[in-house]
C-alpha cells in the first residue's frame, strides 16, 4: 500500500517534504485512497446539490425572495438551478459515490484482491471526474449562466445557442463536463469489471460473490454500454452546435428569429439516444444499493439472504431489462403509439424482478429479531423507500396514465423516492457500515460513527424524506408540471388569475408544506455531518469485525491496521457463500467466508453451492 | 377524501382551498369524453399501489416485531406464489391500459372531426382554424413575423390561407370530436390540458395528431409541459369550451373580424 | 435438508505438476502450457492472485482492453444507428410534399486502397504479435540470451506503424479530394456522416498509432519480457478491432448509402 496509510506518523518535516507527501497522497494509485477521494468529491457535490434544491423550493413558494448577493431568482436562474441540481445529484453523487467511491474502497477487499486491476487508470478516472465536476461548476460563472435545458438536454433547445440564456457557453461547458464524466465512468467500469473477473481470490466462485459485488458488476456492465452511447450523442450534439450539422435539427427551425435551414435531423433521435443511456443510468445508481441492502439485512438479522441465487438472477435481469425500456420516457414525446405499447410491456416486466428483490428482503428479515444498528436502519429505510417509489413506476409505465402524469410532479415524486432517497439511504447505510474501514489507517484502527446520533439522523431523514416527497404525488396529480419557475401563471386583467394560475395555485399550500419539510430534511443532514466530523477523531474504536460480517472486507489482513508486512500476509481463500449464519448454534453463530471448514461439516448447508463434484 | 382530510387535519396552519379538492387525490375535474375511463383506471392504480404499499409495510413491521423464528425457511410458496400473483396483477393492469391507449391513440379522428392546428412557439400557443374551405393554407418559416400579425408564417400566395383563422385562445364546441395537429416552430413544447386528460409533445419538424371530445363547457388551462426555455412556466393559453351554437356564432364573428 | 459443503475446487492443491515444468525448484519459464478447454485440470484461476501462471498480467490487460472495445463498439453502434435513422427521415416542404434529401456521398476510390493498406497493417501486427510468443525465443530470453523477441517483432511493428500512417494519409487525401468537389462536413446529410465516421475512426487510429509507438519504444526499452508482450498484444488487438470496424464502416459507406 502506498501513502498515506503507510507513511510513518507525521514528524516535523521541512515543507517541501510535506508537500511531496501531500502530492503522493493526492495522486496516489491506492484504490482505498481513490475511493475516499471519490467519496469526498461526492460529499462536496451533495452539499452543493442540496443547497441548490433548497433554493428551488424556496423560489417556488416565495418567488420574490431575493437571493443575497444575487438578487431575485429569475426564471432562467430557476431552470439553471434545476439543471445543475439534477446533473450534480445524479452524476456526481449517485453514480460516483456508490459505484466508484465504495466500489474502490470495498470491492477489491470483498473479492479478496489486493488492488484494482489497473491502478493508474483508476487514478486517471478520478481526476477526470474531478475535472468534469469543476467544468460543470465553472459553467455557472460564465456569461449567460449555466445551461437551462434540464439534465436531459433536449434539442433544439440545447442545440441552438440563441434559444435561451445559458445555452451558449454554459451549455458547451455542460456538454464537456458530461463528456468527461462519461469517459471517466467508462474507464472506471472497465477497471471494475476486469477486477471482478480476474482478481477474485482463491475459492471465490461466481456464486459466492457477495450481492454487493453483483450489484457493482451489473452496474459496470450497464455503464460500459450506456455511457458510450451518451458520448456519441454528445458528440453529435456538439457538431450540431458548432460544425453546422443538423443531426437533431429539423428543416426550417426558427428559433428566436433566427432561421436554421439545413438537413432532416430529428429531435426525437436525441431522445432515443439519451434515454438509451438515461434509463440504464438510473439503474446504475441504484444497483449497488440493492446489493448492499441484501447483505446488510442478512448481516444484522443473522440470516441467510433469502433465495440467494434468485437474487443474483434478478440483479442481472434488472440490468438486462434496463436497457430495453428506454421508450417509457417518451410515451407522449411523439413516439409511434405502437412502440409506446411495446415499451410499456417491457417496463411492466421489470417490476417483477424488482418485486422479487423486495420479497427476498422481506423474507430475509421475517421474524428474525434483527439488531437495530444504524446501518440496518438505513437498509430497512431503503426497502421502504424503494417500495414506495417503485410502486408508482408501473403506474407511469402505462402510456394512457403517463399521458396525464408525464412531466408532472408525480414523476418527480417517483424518482426522488426511488432514486434520490432510496439511493441516499443506501449510501448512508454504506457509510455507517463501512466507516471502520474508511477510517482505519496503518497507525490507528478504524472508528465507528456514533450510534445515538445515527439513530437520530435516521429517523429525521426517514420522516423528512416521506414528508417532502409524498405530497409531491398530490401536487402532481393536481397538475403541477415540472420545470415551472412560478405556479401562478401570468395574472390577467385586474390581477385575476389565468386559468393556468387558477389550476396551479391550488397546489401552493401543499408546496409550502413541501418547502418547509425540505428545509427540515436538509437541516437534519447536519446531524450526519456533525457525526462524521466528530467520529473521525473521537469515534469509538472498532474491532476488526464489528458487525460479525461474513464478507472478506472484514478479514483482518484487509484492514490496514495493524499493517502486516507484505511477506506475512497469508493467502486468502474462500470456503463458502457469504451470509452463513446459524441461528441454532451458540458457539459459532456466523461463519465468515474465509474461515476454514469447521468440524460439524454437515450441519452447515451451503445454499448456493450444491453442485455435484 | 382520506388524503385531503389528512392534509387538512395535520396542517391546520396551512390554508387549503376546499374548492380545489374535487377528488380524493386532488385530481382536477375531468371535462372530456375519454377522461372518465382514464380517471377510473388511474384511481384503480393508485389504490392498488397504496394497498401494496400498506401490505408490504405491514409484512415488514410484523416481521420485525414478531418473535424470532428459529429456522430460516426457503419455500417456493414464499418465493414464487406472490410473484405469480403480482405478475397477474400487473398483466391485468397492462392489458386494461393498453386497451384504453389503443382506443385513444391507435386510430385517427373521424373525418367529421373539427380540425384545429396548434403551434407552439417560445412562449405562446397559436391555434389555427382552416376556415370555410376546410383546408389549412401553407406556412413557411421564413415568412414568420409576429410583429406584423403573422406569427405562423402563412403564405399570402396560397389561396387556402386567406380564410384561415389564427387565435391565441382555443375555442371548441362541446361534444364534438376535435382533431388537433400539433406543430412546433422552434423547440419541443408540451401541449397539455389537464382537465381534458391530454398531453402530447409538439416536436419541430413533425406534425402530430391528437384527438379528443370535450364534454363540459367552461374555461380550462392549457399548459406547456416540456421544458422549452426561460418562459416555459408562462407558456399558457386558455381553452374555452362553448355549447355548439355559441361556438358557431363565435366562429362567425371571428370570421367577420378578419380582414 | 442439510447438504454438505462440497470442497469442490476450494482447497488449494499443492501438488506439483510435471507438465507445468514446475519441478518445485524455482521459477517456471514464462510459457503458458495450458491446453485450454479445461482438460488439463489446471484451474489456473483458482489459484491465488498473482500466481496464476506466466500470463496472468497479460490476460488481465487483454480483458480490460476487450471491455474497452465493447464499450467503443456501442459508441459506433450509436453513430451508425443515427446514420440509418437520419437517412430515412425526410420532411414536408413548403408545398406539403414529403421530401427526403439524402444525397449519397460518392466514395473517393482511394478508400479502397486505404482499406487494403489497413488490412495489410493488420496482418503485419499479427506477425509481430505472434512473434512475441514464440516458445523458443521466450526460452532464450528467459535463459538470458539477448532479446530475440524484440529483434523479431520490431520489423513487423515498424511496418504496421508505417502502414497505419499511410492509411491516415490516404484518408486525408480522400478528404482533400472531396473538398475539391466542394463536399465538406457541413455540405449535406450524407457528407456529415462520411466525415464524422471517417473522422472518428481516424481519431481511433491516432490513438492506435500512439499505442503502437508506445509498444515500439517498449520493445527497445523494456527488459521485462512480459511488459513487452502486453504492449504488443494490446496494441495488436486494438489495431485488429479498428481494422474490423473499418471494414464495417466502409461497407456501410459504400453499399448502404
Ligand atoms: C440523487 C439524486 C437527487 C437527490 C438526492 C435530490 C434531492 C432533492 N431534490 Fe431533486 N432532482 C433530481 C435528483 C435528485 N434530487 C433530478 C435528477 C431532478 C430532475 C432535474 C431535471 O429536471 O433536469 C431533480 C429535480 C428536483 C425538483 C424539480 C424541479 C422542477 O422540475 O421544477 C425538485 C423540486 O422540488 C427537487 C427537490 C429536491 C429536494 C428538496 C431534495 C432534497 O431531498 C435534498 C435533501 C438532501 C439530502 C437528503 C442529503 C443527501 C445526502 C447524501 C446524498 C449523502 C451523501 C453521502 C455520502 C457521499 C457518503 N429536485
Ligand atoms: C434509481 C432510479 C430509478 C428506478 C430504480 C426506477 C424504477 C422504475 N421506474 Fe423510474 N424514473 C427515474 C428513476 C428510477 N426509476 C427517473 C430519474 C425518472 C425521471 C427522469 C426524468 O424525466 O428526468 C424516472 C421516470 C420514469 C418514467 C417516465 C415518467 C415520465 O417521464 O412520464 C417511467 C415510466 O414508465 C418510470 C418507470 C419505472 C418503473 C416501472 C420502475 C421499476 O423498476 C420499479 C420496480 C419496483 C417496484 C414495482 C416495486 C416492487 C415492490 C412491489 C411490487 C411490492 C409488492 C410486494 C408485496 C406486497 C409483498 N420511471
Ligand atoms: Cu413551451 Cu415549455
Ligand atoms: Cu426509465
Amino acid at each position: 500500500m502506498t501513502p498515506p496509510f503507510n507513511t510513518p506518523p507525521a514528524q516535523p518535516h521541512s515543507t517541501s517534504a510535506t508537500r511531496r507527501r501531500l502530492c503522493a497522497a493526492l495522486f496516489t494509485t491506492d484504490h482505498r485512497v481513490i475511493g475516499i477521494q471519490y467519496l469526498v468529491l461526492a460529499l462536496l457535490s451533495v452539499v452543493i446539490g442540496t443547497l441548490l434544491s433548497l433554493l428551488m423550493r424556496i423560489h417556488l413558494v416565495w418567488p420574490d425572495w431575493p437571493l443575497p448577493l444575487h438578487g431575485p431568482i429569475l426564471p432562467e436562474d430557476y431552470l439553471a438551478l434545476v439543471t445543475i441540481h439534477g446533473t450534480i445529484m445524479l452524476f456526481f453523487v449517485l453514480t460516483t459515490a456508490p459505484q466508484a467511491g465504495f466500489g474502490n474502497l470495498i470491492l477489491p477487499a470483498q473479492i479478496g484482491a489486493r488492488s484494482m486491476a489497473f491502478p493508474a487508470l483508476n487514478a486517471a478516472s478520478f481526476w477526470l471526474t474531478a475535472a468534469a465536476l469543476l467544468t460543470l461548476l465553472s459553467s455557472t460563472l460564465v456569461p449567460g449562466g449555466a445551461a437551462i435545458s434540464g439534465w436531459t438536454a433536449y434539442p433544439p433547445l440545447s442545440a441552438i445557442p440563441s434559444s435561451g440564456p445559458g445555452q451558449a457557453l454554459g451549455m458547451d461547458l455542460w456538454l464537456t463536463s458530461i463528456g468527461l464524466f462519461a469517459i471517466a465512468s467508462t474507464a472506471s467500469s472497465i477497471n471494475t469489471l476486469t477486477t471482478i473477473v480476474r482478481n477474485r481470490c482463491h475459492g471465490m466462485t461466481w456464486e459466492r460473490l457477495p450481492l454487493t459485488v453483483w450489484g457493482w458488476f451489473t452496474a459496470a456492465l450497464l455503464s460500459i454500454i450506456a455511457f458510450s452511447v451518451l458520448l456519441a450523442a454528445l458528440l453529435l450534439l456538439f457538431c450540431d452546435r458548432h460544425a453546422g450539422t443538423s443531426f437533431f435539427l429539423p428543416t426550417g427551425d426558427l428559433v428566436n428569429g433566427i432561421l436554421h435551414q439545413g438537413g432532416n435531423g430529428s429531435p426525437l433521435l436525441w431522445l432515443h439516444l439519451f434515454w438509451f443511456f438515461g434509463h440504464p443510468e438510473v439503474y446504475i445508481a441504484i444497483l449497488p444499493g440493492m446489493g448492499l441492502t441484501s447483505m446488510l439485512l442478512a448481516n444484522f438479522s443473522h440470516r441467510r439472504v433469502f433465495a440467494y441465487r434468485t437474487m443474483i438472477t434478478t440483479t442481472l435481469l434488472i440490468g438486462l431489462l434496463g436497457i430495453l425500456l428506454w421508450g417509457h420516457h417518451m410515451f407522449v414525446a411523439g413516439l409511434n403509439p405502437f412502440a409506446s405499447s411495446a415499451f410499456s410491456i417491457s417496463t411492466m416486466a421489470i417490476a417483477l424482478p424488482a418485486a422479487a428483490k423486495v420479497l427476498s428482503w422481506l423474507a430475509t428479515i421475517w421474524r428474525s429479531r434483527p439488531s437495530y444498528k444504524t446501518p440496518m436502519l438505513f437498509a430497512l429505510g431503503f426497502v421502504s423507500l424503494f417500495l414506495t417509489g417503485g410502486l408508482t413506476g408501473p403506474i407511469l409505465a402505462q402510456p394512457i396514465l403517463d399521458e396525464y402524469l408525464h412531466n408532472t410532479f408525480f414523476v418527480v415524486a417517483h424518482f426522488h423516492l426511488i432514486m434520490a432517497m432510496a439511493g441516499i439511504f443506501g449510501l448512508y447505510a454504506a457509510t455507517y457500515y463501512w466507516f471502520p474501514l474508511l477510517t482505519a489507517t496503518s497507525h490507528h484502527p478504524g472508528r465507528l460513527l456514533s450510534e445515538r446520533l445515527g439513530h437520530l439522523h435516521f429517523w429525521c431523514t426517514l420522516l423528512g424524506a416521506y414528508a417532502v416527497f409524498l405530497p409531491m404525488h398530490l401536487t402532481g396529480l393536481a397538475g403541477e408540471p415540472r420545470h415551472y419557475a412560478q405556479l401562478t401563471g401570468i395574472p390577467g386583467p385586474g390581477g385575476s388569475l389565468s386559468p393556468a394560475g387558477a389550476l396551479l395555485s391550488h397546489t401552493l399550500p401543499l408546496n409550502r408544506f413541501i418547502t418547509y419539510t425540505a428545509l427540515f430534511l436538509a437541516t437534519a443532514q447536519l446531524i450526519f455531518l456533525f457525526n462524521l466530523a466528530r467520529s473521525l477523531r473521537k469515534g469509538k474504536i472498532a474491532s476488526s469485525n464489528p458487525w460479525q460480517a461474513t464478507t472478506l472486507e472484514w478479514h483482518p489482513t484487509m484492514n490496514p491496521f495493524p499493517p502486516l508486512p507484505a511477506s506475512d500476509t497469508p493467502d486468502i481463500s474462500v470456503h463458502r457463500a457469504p451470509c452463513q449464519y446459524q441461528s441454532n448454534q451458540v458457539e459459532i453463530s456466523f461463519l465468515p467466508q474465509w474461515a476454514p471448514i469447521p468440524f460439524e461439516q454437515d450441519e452447515i448447508e451451503d445454499v448456493t453451492d450444491t453442485k455435484p463434484e | 377524501m382520506i388524503c385531503s382530510r389528512l392534509t387538512s387535519a395535520c396542517l391546520p396552519s396551512l390554508w387549503l382551498d376546499r374548492a380545489a379538492i374535487r377528488s380524493p387525490w386532488l385530481l382536477p375535474r375531468d371535462a372530456s369524453a375519454h377522461g372518465l375511463a382514464l380517471d377510473h383506471h388511474l384511481l384503480l392504480n393508485l389504490w392498488i399501489a397504496l394497498a401494496l404499499l400498506a401490505l408490504a409495510h405491514l409484512i415488514l413491521l410484523i416481521g420485525l416485531l414478531a418473535r424470532r423464528h428459529p429456522e430460516p425457511t426457503r419455500l417456493w410458496r414464499i418465493e414464487y406464489l406472490p410473484l405469480a400473483a403480482l405478475a397477474l396483477l400487473f398483466a391485468a393492469l397492462t392489458l386494461k391500459a393498453e386497451r384504453l391507449w389503443a382506443s385513444s391513440r391507435y386510430t385517427g379522428a373521424s373525418p367529421s372531426a373539427l380540425q384545429v392546428e396548434v403551434t407552439g412557439v417560445q412562449f405562446a400557443w397559436y391555434f389555427r382554424y382552416p376556415g370555410p374551405d376546410a383546408t389549412f393554407g401553407l406556412t413557411h418559416p421564413s415568412l414568420v413575423a409576429p410583429g406584423e400579425g403573422n406569427p405562423l408564417g402563412l403564405s399570402p400566395t396560397d389561396p387556402h390561407s386567406a380564410d384561415d383563422l389564427v387565435s391565441s385562445q382555443l375555442v371548441l364546441p362541446a361534444n364534438r370530436e376535435v382533431d388537433l395537429r400539433l406543430r412546433a416552430q422552434d423547440v419541443i413544447h408540451g401541449f397539455s390540458i389537464p382537465e381534458m386528460r391530454l398531453k402530447q409533445n409538439a416536436v419541430p419538424g413533425q406534425t402530430i395528431h391528437l384527438h379528443f371530445t370535450p364534454t363540459a363547457p367552461g374555461t380550462y388551462a392549457i399548459l406547456c409541459t416540456q421544458l422549452c426555455g426561460l418562459g416555459h412556466y408562462r407558456m399558457n393559453a386558455t381553452l374555452l369550451i362553448l355549447p355548439p351554437d355559441q361556438f358557431a356564432s363565435w366562429l362567425a364573428a371571428k370570421q367577420k373580424a378578419a380582414p | 435438508m442439510p447438504a454438505t459443503i462440497t470442497p469442490n475446487k476450494t482447497e488449494q492443491e499443492r501438488k506439483r505438476r510435471v507438465e507445468d515444468h514446475d519441478n518445485g525448484s524455482g521459477r517456471r519459464p514464462p510459457t503458458d502450457k495450458r491446453t485450454g478447454g479445461g482438460g488439463d485440470n489446471d484451474n489456473w484461476n483458482d489459484r491465488p492472485n498473482g500466481r496464476r501462471g506466466p500470463y496472468e498480467r497479460l490476460h488481465r490487460y487483454r480483458m480490460g482492453l476487450f471491455f474497452a472495445l465493447a464499450s467503443d463498439l456501442m459508441f459506433f453502434v450509436a453513430i451508425v444507428s443515427t446514420f440509418f435513422v437520419n437517412q430515412s427521415t425526410g420532411h414536408f416542404d413548403a408545398y406539403n410534399h414529403y421530401v427526403n434529401e439524402w444525397l449519397p456521398t460518392t466514395i473517393p476510390p482511394i478508400l479502397w486502397l486505404n482499406t487494403a493498406v489497413l488490412m495489410l497493417s493488420s496482418a503485419a501486427i499479427e506477425f509481430a504479435r505472434r512473434n512475441m510468443f514464440r516458445e523458443t525465443d521466450v526460452m532464450d530470453e528467459w535463459l538470458g540470451l539477448g532479446k530475440p523477441i524484440t529483434r523479431r517483432a520490431l520489423p513487423w511493428l515498424s511496418a504496421t506503424i508505417a502502414l497505419g500512417i499511410l492509411f491516415l494519409v490516404g484518408q486525408w487525401i480522400a478528404w482533400r479530394q472531396l473538398a475539391l468537389q466542394h463536399i465538406f462536413f457541413k455540405t449535406n446529410q450524407s457528407s456529415h456522416f462520411f466525415y464524422l465516421i471517417t473522422g472518428v475512426h481516424a481519431v481511433h487510429l491516432f490513438l492506435g498509432i500512439a499505442g503502437l509507438i508506445t509498444a515500439f519504444t517498449g520493445l527497445y526499452v523494456s527488459r521485462q519480457l512480459e511488459t513487452r508482450q502486453i504492449l504488443v498484444d494490446g496494441a495488436a488487438w486494438y489495431w485488429h478491432a479498428m481494422g474490423l470496424l473499418w471494414l464495417f464502416l466502409f461497407t456501410l459507406l459504400v453499399f448502404f448509402q
